[in-house]
């Protein structure tokens, strides 16, 4: 099947004070209709960045879609270089063909506009309803996203919904327009478990009844197990991994990959400590050389830290940005001898010198990152 | 989406759902076809065989009151329309008076036959209900708004309740220097023109001059902060460096130097007052934009492909309405004050066309034989001032959460 969405060697560059920030740097992968696509990775891997790029939503100046970058957009006319197009263009793509909910949406809403009147001005801006059809459209979104009483709720503002209620009508802002990708970046992220669960299980079940495909940013693993086809692993700006949800989590290839899923803990299963990745993700603007995981990866040797290795193919889908595919017995030596990722990995790993690409403790606060990646 | 792992029903805490959101009303007796009858004939007294004593007093004493002004100057409301040329202040008199008495009327009977059946809401506040709700508590806020009200009802009304021509000199001899008198009350002046015909043309001027201005400073305010505020970089820059600059003039110096150049007139007055009270608002605008452009819903409304235009006047303004309706009501009395400080200094309004501030400065010379003539309008000015001061106060304490209580 012809991709909807093909991204290929995209690098958006920030100018920063310190700096150019590579922030993403070289990523490409491609999204087919009706599936839901994973991207998971640390905080300031790129992941959102990546997805404001697809909506040419970077700030300009100081962002930059470096030239060579290509997002190829596939509708009925034909395929469009979302890289490339007028932004006149761009603003008829934005909300009619690809949507976006985003992570927050208790800020997200307009507070001075009731829901209703949100929906209904996507709607006639895009599709050109009358008002009365519009609002009778908003009314069935509503009613599609699990609103109880859409009639009523229709005129409610913001401030009067529950946060899980936000979401579901951020959710309808974005679908009403009937778009072919939906971008979730980390859409609950800001909602307690159970409200999670119940958005998890909406957007499944309307991308069952409307067939678009889902981009899902998230640092869950959780999540992407529950609901994606194919899932990209992104560390420092590039893919790491790629693969089918099942093929990753049960046998990752990259390094990177296996110290996510190793410092999760599981039910059942009793530790003292989990193991972890030592150290923070780098800096943006100064990536180290070679493999850009090196110093926190517990594999790496003098060729790891000098040229960086190409995204192999591994497999069907299956690929890996790592010098372990050339050289397989390395990950049995070295796990042999030291186990790999270790619980101890926090406090004796190389990280410590790294600079920090988040906030100064995010490398020491063991216990919150386990919750988290 | 493969894995559906959790088996959650949709069923979200929901607690609004009644049978009929529309049970109850306001806790008010229905209404019959005689209450409605008697509300159409008398307003006010279809509320009063109700019981309900507070807005029934309301609706007829208004009613009342408008009533017996239509009825003391009809024969000038003819006069408006019988003479060779019909003025256009005496037109829009009569038709606010009409105007004002088909409020009262319409507003009797709406509230009988509309509003007593609406149901009791009980969910969709909208902020600028709970505003309304704060602001209502607020007494002192609220008595500034009801003066600011009569204010301009009187200035619409004064070519109709003026007993004299504010222009009209009465007999140098007989009628100069009269202190205030059952005729007169409050005097006459050095021209033996009635100071209380005065007083209330010079309202017009005020009044409008303060609206008129304070509006054209908040339209350019607003147009240049949400323009800088937006784009933000050199767009920014260039509009708030300009910005710096107009406010680094001293504003009465600036005033006086305009309209000593150009002949004075009130337009000119109005405009130069516009043009130079807008810095203030462009900035509020912008400090306004500036932490609204950064908020998920605006890029929310980028994302649904929402052109700027479009984010600016739909999305962006509606949110700093609040503090600028503040700034805009304190600002009339300051614009007030100073159309007063210029006509005192004789470069605003020209006589003998009456305005606060050269009736002060008419005044002064006799100010311990005649001391009616400055007196009166000063008064009129205090008032307005603090009228529109309160109502900013109220205003600001209403629109801004931080300050409710």
């Amino acid at each position: 099947m012809e991709p909807i969405l093909k991204v290929s060697d995209l690098r958006t560059y920030f100018r920063a004070d310190a700096g150019l920030a590579r922030a993403v740097d070289g990523v490409s992968f491609e999204v087919h209709p009706g599936e839901t696509l994973g991207i998971v990775g640390e905080s300031g891997s790129g992941k959102s960045v990546t997805s404001l790029s697809v909506m040419r939503l970077i700030p300009e100046p100081p962002g930059e879609i470096q030239p060579g970058s290509k997002i190829l957009f596939r509708d009925n006319e034909g395929e469009k270089d979302l890289a490339r197009v007028t932004e006149e263009e761009m603003r008829h793509i934005r909300g009619n063909d690809i949507a976006m909910i985003f992570q927050e949406p208790m800020t997200s809403l307009n507070p001075v506009f009731k829901v209703g009147d949100q929906i209904v001005e996507s709607l006639r801006l895009h599709q050109g309803l009358s008002k009365k059809d519009a609002r009778e459209k908003a009314i069935d979104m509503l009613r599609l996203v699990g609103i109880p009483i859409p009639e009523q709720r229709v005129d409610e503002y913001p401030h009067q919904l529950s946060g899980g209620m936000r979401q579901r009508v951020m959710i309808a802002i974005a679908l009403a327009c009937d778009p072919k990708v939906l971008i979730a970046d980390e859409p609950t992220t800001a909602l307690d478990v159970t409200i999670q669960a119940q958005i998890l299980e909406l957007l499944n079940r309307l991308q069952e009844e409307l067939g678009m495909a889902i981009i899902l940013i998230t640092h869950d693993l959780g999540v992407v197990a529950e609901t994606c086809d194919r899932v990209i692993v992104m560390y420092a700006g590039q893919v790491f991994e790629e693969g089918s949800v099942e093929d990753v989590f049960r046998d990752p290839q990259n390094p990177y990959t296996e110290g996510l899923l190793r410092s999760i803990p599981r039910l059942g299963s009793h530790s003292e400590r989990l193991a972890v990745i030592p150290g923070v993700v780098p800096s943006a603007t100064e990536w180290p050389t070679g493999c850009r995981f090196h110093a926190r990866c517990p594999y790496g040797w003098e060729k790891t830290a000098q040229e960086e290795p190409p995204l192999f193919e591994i497999g069907p889908g299956r690929k890996s940005k790592c010098w372990l595919v050339e050289h397989p017995e390395r990950r049995e030596e070295i796990r042999r001898e030291t186990g790999g990722f270790t619980p101890e990995g926090a406090l004796t790993g190389t990280g410590a010198s790294t600079p920090a690409a988040g906030a100064p403790d995010e490398g020491v606060d063991v216990q919150a990152r386990d919750r988290e990646v | 989406m493969v894995h559906s792992q959790t088996d959650l029903e949709f069923s979200p805490p929901e607690p609004v759902a009644g049978e009929d959101p529309t049970a109850g009303t306001k806790g008010r007796t229905p209404v019959s076809g005689g209450h409605l009858a008697l509300s159409a004939v008398l307003p006010g007294f279809g509320h009063l065989v109700r019981g309900e004593w507070v807005v029934g007093m309301v609706f007829a004493l208004t009613w009342a009151a408008f009533l017996g002004v239509a009825f003391i100057v009809w024969d000038r409301i003819f006069g408006v329309f019988g003479g060779p040329r019909t003025p256009f202040d005496g037109v829009l008199a009569v038709g606010t008076l009409g105007a004002l008495l088909l409020v009262v009327w319409g507003g009797a009977l709406y509230d009988l036959a509309v509003r007593a059946k609406r149901p009791v809401k009980r969910y969709g506040d909208s902020q600028w209900a709970i505003a309304t709700r704060h602001f209502r508590r607020n007494r002192i806020a609220v008595a500034g708004l009801v003066v600011m009200l009569v204010l301009y009802a009187v200035t619409l009304l004064t070519p109709l309740i003026a007993p004299f021509d504010p222009a009209a000199q009465g007999d140098i001899v007989q009628t100069r220097y009269l202190s205030p008198s059952f005729e007169h009350p409050m005097g006459t002046d050095k021209f033996g023109r009635d100071v209380y015909s005065r007083v209330l043309y010079g309202s017009r001027i005020s009044l409008s001059i303060g609206f008129v201005a304070v509006g054209l400073s908040v339209l350019i305010g607003a147009a240049v902060g949400s323009v800088a505020g937006y784009f933000g970089r050199w767009t920014d820059t260039v509009l708030m460096r300009f910005t710096d600059m107009m406010l680094s003039f001293p504003r009465l110096i600036l005033l006086i130097v305009t309209i000593a150049l150009f002949e004075p007139t009130i337009w000119l007055v109005v405009i130069v007052l516009g043009l130079t009270g807008w810095m203030s608002v462009a900035r509020i605008v912008r400090g306004e934009v500036l932490s609204l452009r950064s908020r998920e819903f605006i890029q929310a409304a980028k994302v649904l492909g929402m052109s700027d235009a479009r984010i600016i006047l739909r999305h962006i303004l509606p949110n700093t309405l609040a503090p600028v309706i503040v700034y805009a009501t304190l600002g009339i009395g300051t614009t007030i004050l100073i159309e007063a400080t210029l006509s005192f200094l004789g470069l605003g309004v020209q006589p003998p066309t009456p305005s606060w501030g050269n009736m002060i400065a008419d005044g002064r010379d006799a100010l311990l034989t005649a001391w009616w003539i400055s007196t009166f309008p000063g008064l009129a000015i205090v008032i307005t001032v603090t009228a529109f001061n309160l109502l900013g106060d109220g205003l600001r304490d209403a629109l801004d959460p931080r300050l409710r209580t």
